[in-house]
Protein backbone atom coordinates (compact mmCIF):
# COMPACT_ATOMS: atom_id res chain seq x y z
CA UNK A 1 0.00 0.00 0.00
CA UNK A 2 1.48 3.36 -1.12
CA UNK A 3 1.52 6.15 1.47
CA UNK A 4 -0.78 9.19 0.89
CA UNK A 5 1.88 12.04 -0.70
CA UNK A 6 0.56 15.48 0.45
CA UNK A 7 0.93 18.59 -2.33
CA UNK A 8 0.97 22.12 -1.74
CA UNK A 9 -0.06 23.47 -4.97
CA UNK A 10 0.08 27.71 -5.59
CA UNK A 11 -3.37 29.21 -5.65
CA UNK A 12 -3.59 30.70 -9.33
CA UNK A 13 -2.73 30.53 -13.46
CA UNK A 14 0.32 28.40 -12.20
CA UNK A 15 -1.17 25.47 -9.63
CA UNK A 16 -3.62 25.52 -12.33
CA UNK A 17 -1.68 24.24 -14.70
CA UNK A 18 0.83 22.05 -12.62
CA UNK A 19 -2.37 20.00 -11.50
CA UNK A 20 -3.25 19.70 -15.08
CA UNK A 21 -0.05 18.28 -15.55
CA UNK A 22 -0.22 15.89 -12.17
CA UNK A 23 -3.64 14.78 -13.47
CA UNK A 24 -2.30 13.38 -16.52
CA UNK A 25 0.61 11.39 -14.94
CA UNK A 26 -2.30 9.69 -12.82
CA UNK A 27 -2.18 12.04 -9.54
CA UNK A 28 -6.09 13.51 -10.66
CA UNK A 29 -8.18 14.61 -7.65
CA UNK A 30 -11.76 15.18 -9.51
CA UNK A 31 -13.19 17.36 -6.30
CA UNK A 32 -10.69 20.08 -6.80
CA UNK A 33 -11.72 21.55 -9.61
CA UNK A 34 -15.19 21.28 -8.24
CA UNK A 35 -15.66 25.25 -7.68
CA UNK A 36 -15.62 25.38 -3.45
CA UNK A 37 -14.14 27.62 -0.86
CA UNK A 38 -12.18 24.53 0.33
CA UNK A 39 -8.60 24.31 0.37
CA UNK A 40 -7.64 20.46 0.93
CA UNK A 41 -8.78 17.85 -1.31
CA UNK A 42 -8.08 14.31 -1.66
CA UNK A 43 -8.27 11.41 -3.53
CA UNK A 44 -7.75 8.03 -2.06
CA UNK A 45 -7.17 6.31 -5.06
CA UNK A 46 -4.43 8.22 -7.06
CA UNK A 47 -2.89 8.70 -3.40
CA UNK A 48 -2.72 12.30 -3.12
CA UNK A 49 -3.82 14.93 -0.78
CA UNK A 50 -4.04 19.00 -2.27
CA UNK A 51 -3.82 22.08 -0.61
CA UNK A 52 -4.09 25.74 -2.23
CA UNK A 53 -2.14 27.83 -0.28
CA UNK A 54 -0.94 31.31 -1.27
CA UNK A 55 2.53 31.24 -3.96
CA UNK A 56 4.31 32.31 -0.92
CA UNK A 57 3.76 30.40 1.58
CA UNK A 58 4.06 26.68 -0.38
CA UNK A 59 7.84 26.71 0.46
CA UNK A 60 6.92 27.25 4.43
CA UNK A 61 4.45 24.06 3.64
CA UNK A 62 7.27 21.73 2.09
CA UNK A 63 9.99 22.82 4.41
CA UNK A 64 7.90 21.95 7.81
CA UNK A 65 6.68 18.56 6.29
CA UNK A 66 2.76 19.75 6.23
CA UNK A 67 2.97 18.82 2.45
CA UNK A 68 5.74 16.71 1.15
CA UNK A 69 6.03 18.23 -2.32
CA UNK A 70 5.24 21.51 -4.04
CA UNK A 71 5.52 23.36 -6.92
CA UNK A 72 6.80 26.89 -6.34
CA UNK A 73 8.52 29.55 -8.06
CA UNK A 74 12.42 30.42 -8.28
CA UNK A 75 11.87 33.53 -7.47
CA UNK A 76 10.25 32.19 -3.48
CA UNK A 77 12.95 29.66 -3.26
CA UNK A 78 15.85 32.24 -3.78
CA UNK A 79 14.33 34.88 -1.58
CA UNK A 80 12.84 32.06 1.57
CA UNK A 81 16.32 30.06 0.94
CA UNK A 82 13.91 27.03 2.62
CA UNK A 83 15.39 23.76 3.76
CA UNK A 84 13.90 21.64 0.82
CA UNK A 85 15.33 19.90 -2.27
CA UNK A 86 14.68 21.60 -5.39
CA UNK A 87 14.11 18.36 -6.88
CA UNK A 88 12.96 19.24 -10.42
CA UNK A 89 12.87 22.26 -13.47
CA UNK A 90 9.15 22.26 -14.58
CA UNK A 91 10.34 24.79 -16.71
CA UNK A 92 6.93 26.48 -16.81
CA UNK A 93 5.96 30.04 -15.50
CA UNK A 94 8.94 31.26 -16.85
CA UNK A 95 10.17 34.81 -16.07
CA UNK A 96 12.90 36.68 -14.45
CA UNK A 97 14.18 38.42 -11.94
CA UNK A 98 15.71 41.81 -13.09
CA UNK A 99 16.15 45.65 -12.37
CA UNK A 100 13.88 47.82 -13.51
CA UNK A 101 14.03 52.03 -13.36
CA UNK A 102 12.67 55.20 -15.58
CA UNK A 103 13.31 54.32 -19.06
CA UNK A 104 17.02 56.26 -20.26
CA UNK A 105 18.16 56.77 -16.60
CA UNK A 106 21.11 54.49 -15.16
CA UNK A 107 21.96 53.16 -12.01
CA UNK A 108 23.34 55.58 -10.24
CA UNK A 109 26.93 55.15 -9.09
CA UNK A 110 27.92 57.84 -7.15
CA UNK A 111 25.00 57.26 -4.18
CA UNK A 112 23.37 54.96 -1.97
CA UNK A 113 20.59 53.22 -4.40
CA UNK A 114 17.28 53.48 -3.18
CA UNK A 115 16.06 49.73 -4.12
CA UNK A 116 12.11 49.19 -3.77
CA UNK A 117 10.88 45.70 -3.95
CA UNK A 118 8.88 42.88 -2.93
CA UNK A 119 12.24 40.85 -2.68
CA UNK A 120 14.48 42.22 -0.11
CA UNK A 121 16.81 39.30 0.24
CA UNK A 122 17.25 38.70 -3.45
CA UNK A 123 18.08 42.62 -3.98
CA UNK A 124 20.70 42.38 -1.31
CA UNK A 125 22.34 39.62 -2.41
CA UNK A 126 22.90 41.20 -6.17
CA UNK A 127 23.67 44.49 -4.87
CA UNK A 128 26.29 43.13 -2.27
CA UNK A 129 27.88 41.06 -5.16
CA UNK A 130 28.39 44.29 -6.83
CA UNK A 131 29.50 46.10 -3.96
CA UNK A 132 27.09 48.55 -3.88
CA UNK A 133 25.21 49.95 -0.77
CA UNK A 134 21.38 50.08 -0.93
CA UNK A 135 18.49 51.52 0.73
CA UNK A 136 15.35 48.96 0.47
CA UNK A 137 12.02 49.64 0.10
CA UNK A 138 9.91 46.69 1.14
CA UNK A 139 6.72 46.77 -0.87
CA UNK A 140 4.08 44.30 -1.34
CA UNK A 141 2.76 45.54 -4.61
CA UNK A 142 2.35 47.78 -7.47
CA UNK A 143 6.07 48.45 -7.33
CA UNK A 144 6.44 50.04 -10.37
CA UNK A 145 5.07 53.22 -8.80
CA UNK A 146 8.44 53.52 -6.66
CA UNK A 147 10.46 55.33 -8.82
CA UNK A 148 7.35 57.11 -10.69
CA UNK A 149 7.04 58.32 -7.84
CA UNK A 150 10.54 59.16 -7.08
CA UNK A 151 10.47 57.22 -3.94
CA UNK A 152 13.17 54.45 -5.07
CA UNK A 153 16.03 54.72 -7.94
CA UNK A 154 15.26 51.50 -8.87
CA UNK A 155 12.88 48.02 -8.93
CA UNK A 156 13.81 44.72 -8.41
CA UNK A 157 10.86 42.76 -9.56
CA UNK A 158 9.68 39.73 -11.80
CA UNK A 159 9.73 41.05 -15.74
CA UNK A 160 7.24 38.40 -17.32
CA UNK A 161 6.50 40.37 -20.91
CA UNK A 162 7.64 43.69 -19.76
CA UNK A 163 4.74 45.65 -20.35
CA UNK A 164 3.57 46.85 -17.47
CA UNK A 165 7.27 47.82 -17.20
CA UNK A 166 6.37 49.90 -20.76
CA UNK A 167 3.39 51.03 -19.53
CA UNK A 168 4.77 52.93 -16.91
CA UNK A 169 7.52 53.96 -19.18
CA UNK A 170 10.41 51.71 -16.99
CA UNK A 171 12.55 49.60 -18.50
CA UNK A 172 15.32 46.69 -17.30
CA UNK A 173 19.07 47.76 -16.32
CA UNK A 174 19.85 44.34 -15.88
CA UNK A 175 18.90 41.25 -15.34
CA UNK A 176 19.40 39.33 -11.72
CA UNK A 177 18.23 35.60 -12.86
CA UNK A 178 16.13 33.30 -14.94
CA UNK A 179 12.76 32.21 -12.91
CA UNK A 180 10.71 29.09 -13.35
CA UNK A 181 8.47 26.50 -11.53
CA UNK A 182 10.41 24.41 -9.28
CA UNK A 183 9.31 20.73 -7.89
CA UNK A 184 10.38 20.81 -4.23
CA UNK A 185 10.19 18.26 -1.13
CA UNK A 186 10.70 17.91 2.19
CA UNK A 187 13.70 16.79 3.28
CA UNK A 188 12.20 14.25 5.91
CA UNK A 189 9.24 13.10 3.47
CA UNK A 190 11.81 12.16 0.83
CA UNK A 191 12.97 9.77 3.50
CA UNK A 192 10.02 8.49 4.49
CA UNK A 193 8.17 8.15 0.80
CA UNK A 194 10.71 7.59 -1.10
CA UNK A 195 9.51 5.56 -3.54
CA UNK A 196 6.24 7.48 -3.99
CA UNK A 197 8.31 10.96 -4.56
CA UNK A 198 10.75 9.43 -6.58
CA UNK A 199 8.55 7.94 -8.93
CA UNK A 200 6.38 11.20 -9.10
CA UNK A 201 9.63 12.97 -10.10
CA UNK A 202 10.52 10.24 -12.79
CA UNK A 203 6.96 10.55 -13.97
CA UNK A 204 6.95 14.48 -14.27
CA UNK A 205 10.33 14.32 -15.85
CA UNK A 206 9.37 11.68 -18.21
CA UNK A 207 6.56 13.63 -19.25
CA UNK A 208 8.06 17.02 -19.61
CA UNK A 209 11.57 16.18 -20.93
CA UNK A 210 11.43 13.24 -23.08
CA UNK A 211 8.78 13.67 -25.57
CA UNK B 1 5.44 5.69 37.82
CA UNK B 2 6.24 9.04 39.39
CA UNK B 3 8.95 9.72 36.46
CA UNK B 4 6.57 8.96 33.97
CA UNK B 5 4.56 11.35 34.61
CA UNK B 6 7.06 14.15 35.92
CA UNK B 7 9.43 13.72 32.71
CA UNK B 8 8.68 15.70 30.21
CA UNK B 9 9.17 13.43 26.42
CA UNK B 10 12.32 15.21 26.63
CA UNK B 11 13.50 14.69 29.29
CA UNK B 12 13.25 10.63 28.85
CA UNK B 13 14.98 10.60 25.64
CA UNK B 14 17.76 12.99 27.22
CA UNK B 15 17.79 10.17 30.03
CA UNK B 16 17.93 7.22 27.76
CA UNK B 17 20.68 8.57 25.21
CA UNK B 18 23.24 8.99 28.14
CA UNK B 19 22.67 6.02 29.06
CA UNK B 20 23.47 4.89 26.14
CA UNK B 21 26.08 6.58 25.86
CA UNK B 22 27.88 5.89 29.10
CA UNK B 23 27.05 1.84 28.55
CA UNK B 24 29.74 2.50 25.51
CA UNK B 25 32.51 4.20 27.62
CA UNK B 26 31.41 7.73 26.76
CA UNK B 27 32.06 10.37 30.00
CA UNK B 28 29.75 13.27 30.46
CA UNK B 29 31.89 16.73 29.93
CA UNK B 30 30.23 19.38 31.51
CA UNK B 31 31.37 22.98 30.03
CA UNK B 32 31.31 26.30 30.75
CA UNK B 33 28.42 28.96 29.23
CA UNK B 34 30.82 31.15 27.97
CA UNK B 35 33.75 30.65 25.56
CA UNK B 36 36.20 33.01 24.25
CA UNK B 37 34.51 34.81 21.20
CA UNK B 38 37.49 34.83 19.14
CA UNK B 39 37.20 30.87 18.59
CA UNK B 40 34.54 31.43 16.58
CA UNK B 41 35.66 34.05 14.48
CA UNK B 42 38.86 31.91 13.71
CA UNK B 43 36.42 29.45 12.99
CA UNK B 44 33.45 31.17 11.43
CA UNK B 45 32.57 28.74 8.33
CA UNK B 46 32.28 25.58 10.66
CA UNK B 47 29.23 27.53 12.48
CA UNK B 48 25.96 27.12 10.58
CA UNK B 49 25.41 30.72 11.16
CA UNK B 50 27.69 33.80 12.50
CA UNK B 51 24.91 35.44 14.70
CA UNK B 52 26.59 34.78 18.07
CA UNK B 53 25.53 36.52 21.28
CA UNK B 54 28.69 38.18 22.79
CA UNK B 55 29.49 40.39 25.59
CA UNK B 56 32.05 41.74 28.10
CA UNK B 57 33.52 40.14 31.73
CA UNK B 58 34.03 42.24 34.07
CA UNK B 59 37.95 42.62 32.72
CA UNK B 60 36.64 44.27 29.68
CA UNK B 61 37.29 40.34 27.89
CA UNK B 62 34.79 39.62 24.97
CA UNK B 63 33.18 37.04 25.61
CA UNK B 64 30.41 34.90 23.62
CA UNK B 65 27.33 32.46 24.80
CA UNK B 66 28.33 29.07 22.96
CA UNK B 67 26.12 28.73 19.57
CA UNK B 68 28.66 25.52 19.49
CA UNK B 69 29.83 22.57 21.77
CA UNK B 70 32.38 20.85 19.19
CA UNK B 71 34.61 23.24 18.74
CA UNK B 72 35.02 23.86 22.83
CA UNK B 73 35.84 19.70 22.90
CA UNK B 74 38.42 20.17 19.84
CA UNK B 75 39.66 23.09 21.98
CA UNK B 76 40.38 21.33 24.89
CA UNK B 77 41.92 18.56 23.30
CA UNK B 78 45.51 17.82 24.13
CA UNK B 79 47.42 18.54 20.86
CA UNK B 80 48.92 14.83 20.46
CA UNK B 81 46.62 12.56 22.10
CA UNK B 82 48.05 9.21 22.86
CA UNK B 83 44.86 7.52 23.42
CA UNK B 84 41.42 8.04 22.61
CA UNK B 85 39.03 10.18 24.17
CA UNK B 86 35.14 9.13 24.22
CA UNK B 87 32.99 11.98 25.59
CA UNK B 88 29.65 13.02 25.50
CA UNK B 89 27.92 15.88 26.40
CA UNK B 90 24.25 17.79 27.03
CA UNK B 91 24.49 21.55 27.12
CA UNK B 92 22.71 24.59 25.69
CA UNK B 93 23.99 25.79 22.55
CA UNK B 94 22.47 29.97 21.78
CA UNK B 95 21.27 29.72 17.99
CA UNK B 96 19.58 31.95 15.56
CA UNK B 97 16.80 29.60 14.50
CA UNK B 98 13.79 29.40 12.41
CA UNK B 99 12.25 32.38 10.29
CA UNK B 100 11.73 34.95 12.94
CA UNK B 101 15.84 35.37 13.32
CA UNK B 102 15.23 35.62 16.61
CA UNK B 103 17.85 34.01 19.31
CA UNK B 104 17.15 30.61 20.47
CA UNK B 105 18.27 28.12 23.42
CA UNK B 106 18.72 24.81 22.08
CA UNK B 107 19.02 21.85 24.25
CA UNK B 108 21.86 19.61 22.33
CA UNK B 109 22.90 16.07 23.22
CA UNK B 110 26.21 14.68 21.44
CA UNK B 111 29.07 11.96 21.45
CA UNK B 112 32.60 12.68 20.34
CA UNK B 113 35.60 10.28 19.35
CA UNK B 114 38.78 11.86 19.40
CA UNK B 115 41.67 9.95 19.12
CA UNK B 116 43.15 7.57 15.93
CA UNK B 117 39.56 6.96 14.42
CA UNK B 118 39.91 3.11 13.40
CA UNK B 119 36.70 0.86 11.13
CA UNK B 120 35.45 0.38 14.58
CA UNK B 121 36.12 2.95 16.49
CA UNK B 122 33.48 4.71 13.51
CA UNK B 123 31.07 2.10 13.43
CA UNK B 124 30.83 2.61 16.77
CA UNK B 125 29.97 6.25 16.13
CA UNK B 126 27.79 5.52 13.38
CA UNK B 127 25.87 2.68 15.24
CA UNK B 128 25.50 4.77 18.34
CA UNK B 129 23.83 7.77 16.41
CA UNK B 130 21.63 4.73 14.96
CA UNK B 131 20.63 3.53 18.14
CA UNK B 132 19.95 7.26 19.52
CA UNK B 133 17.25 7.47 16.56
CA UNK B 134 15.77 3.96 17.46
CA UNK B 135 15.12 5.43 21.08
CA UNK B 136 13.27 8.35 19.86
CA UNK B 137 11.40 6.58 17.63
CA UNK B 138 10.97 3.61 15.63
CA UNK B 139 10.44 5.33 12.40
CA UNK B 140 13.51 6.82 11.59
CA UNK B 141 16.76 6.43 8.83
CA UNK B 142 19.98 7.08 9.43
CA UNK B 143 21.63 8.35 5.86
CA UNK B 144 25.50 8.14 5.44
CA UNK B 145 28.06 10.23 2.90
CA UNK B 146 31.56 10.63 2.29
CA UNK B 147 33.10 13.85 1.72
CA UNK B 148 35.51 12.59 -0.51
CA UNK B 149 33.04 11.95 -3.40
CA UNK B 150 32.36 15.46 -3.89
CA UNK B 151 35.87 16.49 -3.24
CA UNK B 152 37.55 14.33 -5.87
CA UNK B 153 34.79 14.67 -8.50
CA UNK B 154 34.90 18.43 -7.52
CA UNK B 155 38.43 18.69 -7.85
CA UNK B 156 38.47 16.84 -11.60
CA UNK B 157 36.38 19.81 -12.74
CA UNK B 158 39.59 22.12 -12.21
CA UNK B 159 36.45 24.81 -11.44
CA UNK B 160 37.26 28.34 -9.38
CA UNK B 161 36.52 28.13 -5.69
CA UNK B 162 33.28 29.91 -6.49
CA UNK B 163 31.76 27.46 -8.54
CA UNK B 164 32.83 24.53 -6.23
CA UNK B 165 31.03 26.66 -3.47
CA UNK B 166 28.06 26.58 -5.95
CA UNK B 167 27.66 23.01 -6.70
CA UNK B 168 28.26 21.28 -3.82
CA UNK B 169 25.58 24.13 -2.34
CA UNK B 170 22.72 22.40 -5.33
CA UNK B 171 24.24 18.71 -4.43
CA UNK B 172 22.43 19.64 -1.06
CA UNK B 173 19.74 20.65 -2.11
CA UNK B 174 19.46 17.74 -5.00
CA UNK B 175 19.46 20.12 -7.73
CA UNK B 176 20.47 18.56 -10.51
CA UNK B 177 19.00 21.04 -13.20
CA UNK B 178 20.99 23.96 -11.53
CA UNK B 179 24.24 21.73 -11.56
CA UNK B 180 23.42 20.99 -15.14
CA UNK B 181 23.68 24.69 -15.71
CA UNK B 182 26.52 25.48 -13.65
CA UNK B 183 28.67 23.14 -15.56
CA UNK B 184 27.11 24.11 -18.87
CA UNK B 185 28.52 27.70 -18.10
CA UNK B 186 31.83 26.85 -17.42
CA UNK B 187 32.06 23.92 -20.04
CA UNK B 188 32.48 20.98 -17.73
CA UNK B 189 32.80 17.22 -19.31
CA UNK B 190 29.64 16.41 -20.08
CA UNK B 191 30.54 12.65 -18.78
CA UNK B 192 31.89 14.65 -15.49
CA UNK B 193 28.67 16.82 -14.74
CA UNK B 194 26.45 14.02 -15.20
CA UNK B 195 28.97 11.88 -12.39
CA UNK B 196 27.77 14.85 -9.95
CA UNK B 197 24.10 15.01 -10.99
CA UNK B 198 24.19 11.62 -10.04
CA UNK B 199 25.58 11.53 -7.14
CA UNK B 200 23.27 14.38 -6.19
CA UNK B 201 20.76 12.15 -6.79
CA UNK B 202 21.51 8.80 -5.76
CA UNK B 203 19.72 7.60 -2.72
CA UNK B 204 18.97 4.46 -0.61
CA UNK B 205 20.23 1.16 0.76
CA UNK B 206 23.90 -0.09 1.04
CA UNK B 207 23.46 -2.41 -1.12
CA UNK B 208 21.90 -0.83 -3.71
CA UNK B 209 23.99 2.49 -3.72
CA UNK B 210 27.60 0.52 -3.19
CA UNK B 211 27.46 -0.30 -6.54
CA UNK B 212 26.47 2.94 -8.44
CA UNK B 213 29.22 5.00 -6.07
CA UNK B 214 31.61 2.96 -7.74
CA UNK B 215 30.77 4.11 -11.18
CA UNK B 216 31.59 7.33 -10.33
CA UNK B 217 35.23 7.07 -9.22
CA UNK B 218 37.09 9.37 -11.12
CA UNK B 219 40.53 10.03 -9.10
CA UNK B 220 42.21 8.66 -5.90
CA UNK B 221 40.28 10.72 -4.14
CA UNK B 222 36.90 9.05 -5.07
CA UNK B 223 38.44 5.94 -4.79
CA UNK B 224 39.29 5.77 -1.48
CA UNK B 225 35.83 7.61 -0.52
CA UNK B 226 33.89 4.74 -2.10
CA UNK B 227 36.54 2.35 -0.40
CA UNK B 228 36.06 3.87 2.84
CA UNK B 229 32.54 3.73 2.36
CA UNK B 230 32.36 0.22 1.64
CA UNK B 231 34.26 -0.80 5.02
CA UNK B 232 32.42 0.87 6.95
CA UNK B 233 28.89 -0.03 5.49
CA UNK B 234 30.54 -3.87 5.07
CA UNK B 235 31.49 -3.80 9.18
CA UNK B 236 27.67 -2.68 9.67
CA UNK B 237 25.71 -4.89 7.91
CA UNK B 238 28.40 -7.42 9.61
CA UNK B 239 26.94 -6.74 12.81
CA UNK B 240 23.48 -6.64 11.39
CA UNK B 241 23.41 -2.74 11.91
CA UNK B 242 22.23 -2.05 8.47
CA UNK B 243 18.99 -1.64 8.40
CA UNK B 244 17.69 1.90 8.39
CA UNK B 245 21.05 2.51 7.41
CA UNK B 246 20.85 4.40 3.75
CA UNK B 247 23.33 6.63 1.65
CA UNK B 248 22.85 9.96 0.35
CA UNK B 249 25.45 11.94 -0.71
CA UNK B 250 23.46 14.85 -0.37
CA UNK B 251 24.29 15.03 3.01
CA UNK B 252 27.14 17.90 2.58
CA UNK B 253 28.77 19.37 5.33
CA UNK B 254 31.48 22.65 4.89
CA UNK B 255 34.28 20.55 2.97
CA UNK B 256 36.88 22.78 5.20
CA UNK B 257 35.86 21.00 8.59
CA UNK B 258 34.51 17.95 7.64
CA UNK B 259 36.67 15.03 5.65
CA UNK B 260 35.45 11.50 5.45
CA UNK B 261 32.23 10.13 6.09
CA UNK B 262 29.19 12.22 7.46
CA UNK B 263 26.08 11.25 8.22
CA UNK B 264 22.35 12.40 9.34
CA UNK B 265 19.72 10.98 11.30
CA UNK B 266 16.00 11.92 10.70
CA UNK B 267 12.49 10.87 12.46
CA UNK B 268 9.30 10.70 10.40
CA UNK B 269 7.01 13.63 11.02
CA UNK B 270 10.08 15.90 12.14
CA UNK B 271 11.14 18.25 9.55
CA UNK B 272 14.53 18.41 9.03
CA UNK B 273 17.43 16.15 10.48
CA UNK B 274 17.62 15.61 14.17
CA UNK B 275 21.03 14.15 14.06
CA UNK B 276 23.79 15.27 12.65
CA UNK B 277 27.64 14.26 12.31
CA UNK B 278 30.69 13.37 10.98
CA UNK B 279 34.67 12.94 10.71
CA UNK B 280 36.54 16.53 11.54
CA UNK B 281 39.58 15.85 11.73
CA UNK B 282 40.27 19.20 9.65
CA UNK B 283 38.99 21.42 12.65
CA UNK B 284 41.53 19.64 14.67
CA UNK B 285 44.15 19.99 12.35
CA UNK B 286 42.85 23.65 12.31
CA UNK B 287 43.11 24.09 15.96
CA UNK B 288 46.77 22.82 15.75
CA UNK B 289 45.77 19.24 17.07
CA UNK B 290 47.71 16.03 15.92
CA UNK B 291 44.38 13.80 16.34
CA UNK B 292 41.69 11.97 14.27
CA UNK B 293 37.73 12.88 15.55
CA UNK B 294 34.29 12.11 14.65
CA UNK B 295 30.76 12.64 16.70
CA UNK B 296 27.02 13.71 16.46
CA UNK B 297 24.95 15.85 18.19
CA UNK B 298 20.80 15.65 18.54
CA UNK B 299 19.18 18.52 18.09
CA UNK B 300 16.64 18.05 21.08
CA UNK B 301 14.11 20.99 20.47
CA UNK B 302 12.94 19.02 17.00
CA UNK B 303 11.59 16.77 19.16
CA UNK B 304 8.71 19.18 20.18
CA UNK B 305 7.06 17.53 16.75
CA UNK B 306 7.18 14.16 18.49
CA UNK B 307 5.60 15.40 21.82
CA UNK B 308 1.89 14.86 21.19
CA UNK B 309 1.49 13.73 24.91
CA UNK B 310 -1.49 15.71 25.80
CA UNK B 311 -3.44 13.56 27.89
CA UNK B 312 -0.88 14.12 31.02
CA UNK B 313 -2.48 15.05 33.85
CA UNK B 314 -1.82 18.01 36.09
CA UNK B 315 -3.57 15.01 39.41
CA UNK B 316 -5.16 12.54 39.43
CA UNK B 317 -7.79 13.46 42.07
CA UNK B 318 -8.74 16.96 42.59
CA UNK B 319 -10.50 17.43 46.11
CA UNK B 320 -13.01 19.92 46.23
CA UNK B 321 -13.42 20.78 50.08
CA UNK B 322 -15.68 23.53 51.95
CA UNK B 323 -14.13 26.63 53.31
CA UNK B 324 -15.13 26.17 56.83
CA UNK B 325 -13.74 22.53 56.93
CA UNK B 326 -11.51 21.60 59.61
CA UNK B 327 -8.18 21.48 58.33
CA UNK B 328 -7.63 17.78 59.76
CA UNK B 329 -10.10 16.81 57.75
CA UNK B 330 -8.65 17.68 54.77
CA UNK B 331 -4.98 16.33 55.84
CA UNK B 332 -6.85 13.22 56.57
CA UNK B 333 -9.03 12.82 53.61
CA UNK B 334 -5.15 14.19 51.25
CA UNK B 335 -3.52 11.75 53.04
CA UNK B 336 -5.39 8.72 52.08
CA UNK B 337 -6.03 9.29 48.71
CA UNK B 338 -2.26 9.76 48.35
CA UNK B 339 -2.03 6.57 50.24
CA UNK B 340 -3.56 4.74 47.64
CA UNK B 341 -1.02 6.44 45.09
CA UNK B 342 -2.61 9.74 43.80
CA UNK B 343 -1.36 13.03 42.90
CA UNK B 344 -3.89 14.87 44.99
CA UNK B 345 -4.40 18.76 44.15
CA UNK B 346 -6.79 20.17 47.36
CA UNK B 347 -8.61 23.28 46.71
CA UNK B 348 -11.58 25.12 48.51
CA UNK B 349 -12.29 26.13 45.02
CA UNK B 350 -13.28 23.79 41.98
CA UNK B 351 -10.66 24.64 39.70
CA UNK B 352 -10.80 25.08 36.22
CA UNK B 353 -7.36 25.13 35.24
CA UNK B 354 -5.66 22.43 36.05
CA UNK B 355 -6.17 18.58 34.74
CA UNK B 356 -7.33 16.01 36.45
CA UNK B 357 -8.66 12.38 36.19
CA UNK B 358 -11.57 12.60 39.47
CA UNK B 359 -13.18 15.35 41.36
CA UNK B 360 -14.00 14.21 44.69
CA UNK B 361 -16.13 16.90 46.79
CA UNK B 362 -15.20 16.80 50.47
CA UNK B 363 -17.97 14.86 52.46
CA UNK B 364 -20.21 13.72 49.59
CA UNK B 365 -18.69 10.88 48.73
Amino acid sequence: MNKVINIALPKGRLGEKVYKLFEKLGYGCPALLENTRKLVFEDEKNGVRYFWVKPSDVAIYVETGVADVGVVGKDILLEQNPDVYELLDLGFGKCRMAVAGKKGEILPLDKTIKVATKFPNIAKKHFTSKSREIDIIKLNGSIELAPILGMSDVIVDIVETGSTLRENDLEVFEDIVNISARFISNKTSFRFKTEEIELMKSRIEKELYND
Amino acid sequence: MPENTLLSFEEKISMKLMSLFSGYGYKKFKMSKFEEYDLYIENKSFLKSDNIIAFNDPTGKLLALKPDVTLSIAKNTAENESEPRKLFYSENVYRVSGNMHEFKEINQIGLEFIGDVDTYSLCEVLNLAKLSLAQISDSYVLDISHMGLLIGLLESTGLPYDAKEEISGYIGTKNSHEIRRVCGEYGVDTVLCEKITTLASLYGSIDKIIPEAEKLIVNDTTEKAVNELKTVCTALKYSGNADNINIDFSVVSDISYYNGITFRGFIENVPGSILSGGRYDNLLKKLGKNSGAVGFAVYMDLLSYLDRDNDRYDADVLLVYDKNASAEEVFNKVNELKSEGNRVFASSVPCKNIKYKTKIILGEE
